[in-house]
């Protein structure tokens, strides 16, 4: 497998009047051709902000922004504005959490699809529509010639979102970024938008950013994930390797929070106390330590690189084996071991 | 649509009633003999009397209401005082100067407002933004006789480039008219047009900020095109609605401007006829105006679905 | 551990104010305001006699006399400029008021009553159909001359505008849990309206109060401009542009003079109406990032 996307060392700080904020600590991942990678975390961990700093979209002026982003040979932080208008929509696709807000109201659906197609392949009028069509097609959304003339109030927010779905991948983008595509929608919904990503992945045989709050959105649809706290990357591995053995206390937390998985007993649901951290500056300890239940004097010492725990499996916990240990009996782990 | 736009109308027909009342009343309840009012300063009795006679004033109140607006639906709005002419003959020739400067002021505000608004939206807080927004406050507050004389001192007395004032009819040559208001109408769209400005900024700002300009940028589209085709187009209502409720500003400028500009239009003839107490003609362009106004509040409601196919008539 | 506390500044009093001691446009409106107060309460100190006809120096230039030259009688136009403050300012202030007074007090009638808002929305809605300027001429014409009926005239038309407005804000700030509870507990309809709905209304009330005194002070130098209302004899900005128009081509700048000072009064106050809506306006223009 050869890599689609990576990041290497990405660092982005936040600058407005009441000082700097750190967004992102020292990123790194790769995404291979035809892999669903999860990006897991609570809000505010820093996971949308990769999304944004990939797509080019950070507010310009208030982020700064070090390290490289590339997409094959080119590094995207190299690019101007026009160049990344070029990837955009091309070869980076995106599809939002809201689909009820997220297309233009006053647009037909047919339109706003095929003035991507207009945008990135040159194409007429008439070929766009037909690729607008074939979209609509390919996203499962039946009649879907009746549909092009349809707006966005007039479509289900399942159909809204194929409709984002067929937008993001209307000029074969090599990369698909989701983020959290399926947070705003019904249950049944969710599974069917899910089941979509990855059958499209296959066929289009393009990678998957999946960005997700979900453990249970991981583990029905990714292959490998990474899980975020407060701007870090603290654990990341193939998703059954994370899930049978997990080595941070985060993800231990996360796990636990996880309701209704494999059982009925609502008590196993806690959550984790407290909130993810804003930072100032470098903390060159544990950052989740202070919610930690696994944590002791020495998660406040300057950390060592993350460390492999297993195949391509790693994690900046320095107490992952007493997490493993607290966790082992946990039903989730025990499905998955 | 056409339910909606029956329903509409059956919806003006009490305020258009309300308004004929209260105009009605103006006129009829103030304070002294309306026809010694009307027949001024110097009259003989005998003057008086005739008009009395003539505009029914001896006739109780309501009995005079229900003639006057009876005739006005059969579109009869009396006779002036003044000239013994009908007053729907007054108003219709006066209407193509007033409604050649109120189209070419529309026209113009439009021209330059909605730019300037959207580039004020787009550059939000720069000194860009500051500027357009200060010369917006700025012809916002200059009255529009002021703006009248100024611009008719540069452009014409100084430059010499049109003329001072007067109007040409559209049958000597559209060109010619168009010279001859285009000082009215410019002061005119100056005053306007801060409004539309102001209001298209700030739907603008509103529109930006929602989830699918974001969705518009990750799909790569230039900003021009996220601009116009995306937010412009979801803004549009605000700015429509603006453009309907400024039109009784317009009028009222309407009515300034043909004086400065020595138009003969609609706005001199309700100026001279309240100078000259013609009470019919005053009755009468008030009410072309109000019913005016209305109808075109209705043209506006009409038009949001041509912005926002969501909604249906 | 580095957890910071996302410190928001709390500030109880006063921020209205710092705000807008600090801001330079506000002050500068401000003092010209005064200026024009001053100059309008003391004009018989600052200014000679307005009325006061020359028929030797008609249109004659700028001399000790007359800083600002005669007019086509011979009148000091300074003069007349620094009396027809009174006007403007007199008429500005007393619509405002006006409008404030009666745009209250029926607009939370209105807000309050279901039966009386239907009736009052939609007299207003017929009262809004008719241009405003137009009925303001209309009624100046008709009444009795003077100061008052200009006054009169140019605030009926202000009022519905006054009255919408604070009906709307009655309805949002009467559906709020707070007020909903004083009602339950069967608060009287006085104590209500003075301690839970007056103060709800005061900020939306100001800023229109104040655009409402911009446009009364354009409206009434209109009035003067066409002859309706105020004897031509008193001096007044818009008269003098009357006046101003049959020798506009020789003096220009007699139309100038009364014209500056108008647009300067109308944009001061235009201004001090902006930053009053920007400031007790929370939504702050947000910024996007195109």
């Amino acid at each position: 497998m050869t890599d689609t996307l990576s990041v290497e060392h990405l660092n982005l700080t936040f600058e407005n009047e009441n000082g700097a904020v750190l967004a992102l600590d020292e990123i790194s991942f790769s995404l291979a051709r035809g892999e669903i990678l999860s990006l897991v975390g609570e809000s505010g961990c820093g996971k949308s902000v990769t999304a944004m700093a990939i797509m080019g979209l950070l507010p310009p002026g208030s982020a700064k922004i070090s390290g490289s982003i590339r997409l094959g040979p080119t590094n995207l932080l190299d690019l101007n504005e026009a160049e990344l208008r070029n990837v955009r929509g091309n070869r980076i696709g995106m599809v939002f959490q809201d689909p009820m807000t997220s297309l233009d109201p006053v647009h037909t659906v047919g339109m706003q699809i095929a003035e991507v197609v207009q945008r990135h392949r040159g194409a007429d009028a008439k070929a766009a529509r037909s690729r607008a069509l074939e979209m609509l097609d390919l996203v499962r959304i039946p009649d879907a010639r009746n549909r092009l003339q349809a707006y966005p109030h007039e479509l289900s927010g399942g159909m809204r979102q194929r409709v984002m779905i067929a937008m993001a991948l209307a000029c074969n983008p090599e990369v698909l970024i989701a983020d959290e595509p399926t947070t705003a929608l019904d249950v049944t919904v969710q599974a069917q938008i899910l089941e979509l990503i990855g059958e499209l992945k296959s066929e289009l045989s393009m990678s998957v950013i999946l960005i997700t709050h979900d453990l249970g959105v991981v583990a029905s649809t990714a292959d490998r994930m990474m899980v975020m706290y407060a701007g870090r990357i603290v654990e990341e591995g193939p998703v059954e390797r994370v899930f049978s053995r997990p080595s941070h206390g985060y993800t231990a937390g996360l796990l636990q929070s996880l309701p209704g998985y494999g059982s009925t007993l609502r008590s196993h649901l806690t959550e984790i106390a407290g909130s993810v951290p804003r930072l100032d500056h470098r903390n060159p300890g544990c950052t989740f330590a202070p919610r930690c239940r696994f944590a002791t004097g020495h998660c406040n010492a300057p950390l060592p690189d993350a460390h492999e725990i297993g195949a391509n499996h790693r994690s900046l916990c320095i107490r992952d084996t007493a997490v493993f240990e607290a966790i082992s009996n946990h039903e989730i782990v025990r499905a998955w071991a | 649509m056409l339910t909606y736009l029956a329903g509409r109308i059956a919806s003006a027909v009490p305020i258009v009633l309300l308004v004929a009342i209260f105009i009605f009343s103006l006129v009829n309840l103030t304070p002294g003999d309306p026809a010694v009012l009307l027949a001024g300063d110097n009259a003989t009795p005998a003057q008086v009397e005739v008009i009395r006679e003539r505009l029914h004033l001896d006739q109780p109140l309501p009995t005079r209401f229900v003639v006057w607006a009876g005739n006005a639906l059969r579109l009869d709005l009396g006779e002036s005082i003044y000239s013994n002419q009908p007053v729907t003959k007054l108003i219709a020739q006066r209407l193509e100067p007033t409604f050649v400067l109120a189209i070419a002021t529309l026209i113009l505000t439009v021209v330059i407002a909605v730019p300037l608004g959207v580039i004020a939206a787009w550059k939000v807080n720069t000194w860009i933004d500051r500027g357009i927004m200060a010369f917006a406050v700025l012809s916002f507050s200059v009255p529009v006789f002021v703006i009248g004389y100024l611009l008719a001192y540069v452009f014409a007395v100084q430059l010499k480039w049109l003329p001072v004032q007067g109007y040409v009819p559209l049958a000597d040559g559209i060109l010619a008219t168009l010279r001859s208001v285009a000082l009215p109408a410019m002061a005119l769209a100056l005053v306007f047009a801060a409004l539309i400005a102001r209001v298209t900024r700030a739907s603008m700002l509103e529109v930006l900020s929602e989830n699918h300009i974001r969705t518009a940028r990750a799909k790569g589209l230039s900003t021009r095109r996220i601009l116009v085709i995306h937010a412009l187009k979801n803004a549009g209502v605000p700015v429509i609605t603006v453009i309907g409720i400024g039109f009784a500003t317009l009028i009222g400028g309407v009515v300034v401007t043909e004086s400065v500009f020595n138009i003969p239009g609609i706005g001199r003839l309700t100026v001279d006829a309240i100078t000259r107490r013609d009470y019919p003609v005053v009755q009468g362009v008030i009410l072309f105006f109000s019913v005016l106004l209305i109808l075109i509040n209705i043209a506006v409601d009409m038009s949001y679905a041509l912005f926002d196919p969501r909604v249906k008539g | 551990m580095a957890i910071i506390e996302s410190a928001v500044p709390s500030h109880p009093v006063g921020p209205l104010l710092r705000h807008m001691g600090r801001n330079r446009a506000i002050t500068l409106c401000c003092l010209f305001l005064i200026v024009l107060v001053l100059l309008a309460i003391f004009a018989p100190v600052v200014a000679g006699d307005p009325l006061k006809i020359d028929p030797a120096h008609r249109l004659s230039s700028p001399e000790a006399g007359a800083i600002w030259g005669r007019d086509h009688l011979g009148r000091d136009v300074f003069a007349r400029a620094v009396y027809g403050t009174r006007v403007s300012l007199l008429v500005g202030f007393s619509v405002a008021i006006l409008t404030t007074v009666f745009g209250v007090a029926i607009g939370v009638y209105a807000g309050l009553s279901r039966i009386g808002g239907a009736i009052v929305m939609r007299l207003t809605d017929a009262m809004m159909a008719i241009p405003a300027i137009l009925l303001a001429i209309a009624f100046a014409s008709i009444l009795n001359a003077g100061l008052l009926t200009v006054i009169i005239a140019i605030a009926i038309p202000e009022i519905p505008r006054m009255v919408r407005l604070v009906r709307s804000v009655v309805l949002g700030v009467r559906s709020q849990p707070h007020v909903t509870a004083a009602i339950s507990i069967g608060t009287s309809g006085l104590a209500l309206i003075w301690r839970h709905i007056l103060p709800g209304t005061m900020g939306p009330v100001l800023v229109q109060a104040t655009y409402a005194c911009a446009s009364a002070i354009i409206a009434s130098a209109v009035l003067s401009f066409l002859g309706v209302g105020i004897s031509p004899e008193v001096p007044s900005w818009g008269g003098m542009m009357a006046d101003a128009r049959s020798t506009f081509r020789v003096q220009p700048v007699l139309m100038l003079y009364p014209g500056v000072l108008l647009s300067l009064l109308v944009l001061a106050v235009n201004i001090l109406g902006d930053r009053l809506s920007d400031t007790l306006d929370p939504r702050k223009s947000r910024r996007t990032s195109l």
